[in-house]
């Protein structure tokens, strides 16, 4: 077994979609948190399969997409600064803060560095004794451990010429935050796996018993999906609200303890701002006490995150689940992969950019008939 | 960005804890991890690997049931 072919068998897709359909007696609204699963689901075409009535709202969960434009802007800003290597994930660099890209800052003469893996930062701060090595730590709690890693050698190793621009945020209290608002639709959702991962699905049983709401962690392949939202119609269909995993063979109910530890040990929990939702409590990772010579914003402190402006792109509705990216009137014309307006056009994970690459198509045929 | 991809353990080097690194294959492309947080991989096991770490080992038993339990769709159909 791979792992992965056997999870995509079309067959086995279309027999599990046809059960969805003979158990789902009304319309029923899910949502799934993570834009990988968002990106898969448009890709495969998972949302069509579905009986009609059965809906998926795309959820919040892209870092590149919920990153603040303040925070992109103060990227750019220290990725200015002279003697700065500046490393990042590939997905952030096209990203439109308020004073362009880091792509941008790149063209202008800043030393950007894609990287594949915070060790890989890491390894460019040892190469380069000379320079400040900084690294944009973004992600939620399945990269938060790589960060974590990454600043326990460090401060093993002493190394002075390496810090963090910390944009680490947590999907429970984002989850929370949804539910909570009275203009939430969402009555079922899909769990993100990876994060699931790392931090088990504990935290999620208190949730899906106060708001009454099923809770299905789910992977990322058609299958994975398809069981997932079949598990979580059957329970909406049961009036039961209970977690369940259908990503066994990844996730387990207490995650990965070793990664958590790492996490306890190098970070704190804190208020953090997200694109298009605001700020919410404790939804944020800073650096411990312990460790707060890593942070970029500490060593480079005449750099100040600016308050968020708001722009004309509906990408906060997108990721609470009020909108689809067909209802925003700039999608594919003003609105595009090349030019974008906002951060879910950006990221292949954005909700946004799968559906104009997988359905720009249709929806164009759609509007012209 | 959690994007995570499954790939067979070849190989483990080191005891650092902090650093402990294999040699993993995906579908014959071989990348090293640091096996930090999956203190319990051996040759042989499947891991997931997310931004150069190896952050679960798979479960083949689970693996099998969640097939399991979608094969018998079919079944459904058929009675």
């Amino acid at each position: 077994m791979k792992y992965v072919d056997e999870f995509r068998d079309p067959e086995v897709a279309r027999r599990t979609a046809e059960a969805i359909a003979r158990i789902a007696t009304r319309p029923w609204n899910l949502m799934e948190v993570c834009g990988g699963q968002t990106h898969s689901i448009v890709r495969h075409g998972i949302d069509q399969m579905l009986p009609e009535g059965i809906s998926l709202l795309h959820g919040p969960g892209c870092p590149v997409c919920v990153t603040p434009a303040a925070m992109i802007d103060t990227a750019i800003a220290i990725a200015g600064q002279p003697g700065v290597i500046f490393c990042s994930f590939g997905d952030m660099l096209r990203v439109p803060g308020e004073s362009g890209s880091l792509n941008a800052a790149r063209a202008r003469g800043a030393d950007l560095r894609v990287v594949y893996s915070p060790l890989d930062a890491l390894a460019i701060a040892r190469s380069y004794p000379d320079r400040n090595v900084v690294f944009f730590a973004i992600g939620f709690e399945t990269t938060a451990p790589t960060t974590a890693m990454a600043v326990l050698q460090a401060a093993r190793e002493e190394l002075g010429n390496f810090s963090i621009l910390v944009s680490h945020f947590l999907v429970p209290p984002a989850i929370e935050a949804l539910l909570g608002d009275p203009a939430n639709g969402v009555q079922g959702f899909l769990a993100a796996g990876h994060v699931c991962t790392v931090m088990g699905y504990r935290e999620y049983e208190p949730i899906a018993r106060r708001f009454r709401v099923p809770i299905v962690v789910t992977g990322f392949e058609p299958l994975d999906l398809l069981q997932g939202i079949y598990l979580c119609v059957r329970q909406l269909e049961q009036a039961r609200s209970e977690v369940e995993n259908q990503y066994s063979r990844i996730v387990r109910r207490d995650g990965n303890r070793p990664a958590q530890d790492a996490l306890t040990r190098v970070f704190v929990a804190r208020p953090q701002r997200w694109r298009g939702l605001g700020e919410i409590p404790l939804s944020g990772l800073g650096l411990a006490p312990a460790y707060e010579r890593f942070d970029a914003l500490h060593r480079f402190p005449d750099i100040v995150v600016a308050p968020e402006r708001i722009g004309d792109c509906i990408s906060g509705e997108v990721l609470r689940g009020l909108k689809k990216p067909g209802e925003c009137p700039a999608f594919g014309t003003r609105c595009t992969p090349e030019h974008p307006l906002g951060a879910t056009m950006v990221s292949s994970e954005g909700a946004c950019a799968a559906y104009y690459r997988y359905r720009r198509s249709a929806m164009v045929a759609r509007r012209a008939s | 960005m959690c994007l995570a991809v499954p790939g067979e353990l070849l190989s483990i080097e080191g005891d650092d804890p902090l650093a402990r690194q294999g040699q993993v294959s995906f579908a014959g492309l071989v990348k090293s991890a640091n096996l930090a947080y999956v203190p319990e991989a051996k040759v042989g096991d499947y891991v997931l690997v997310h931004a150069g770490f190896a952050i679960t080992v798979i479960d083949a038993e689970e693996a099998l049931r969640t097939l399991a339990y979608l094969a018998e769709f079919d079944l459904e159909e058929l009675t």
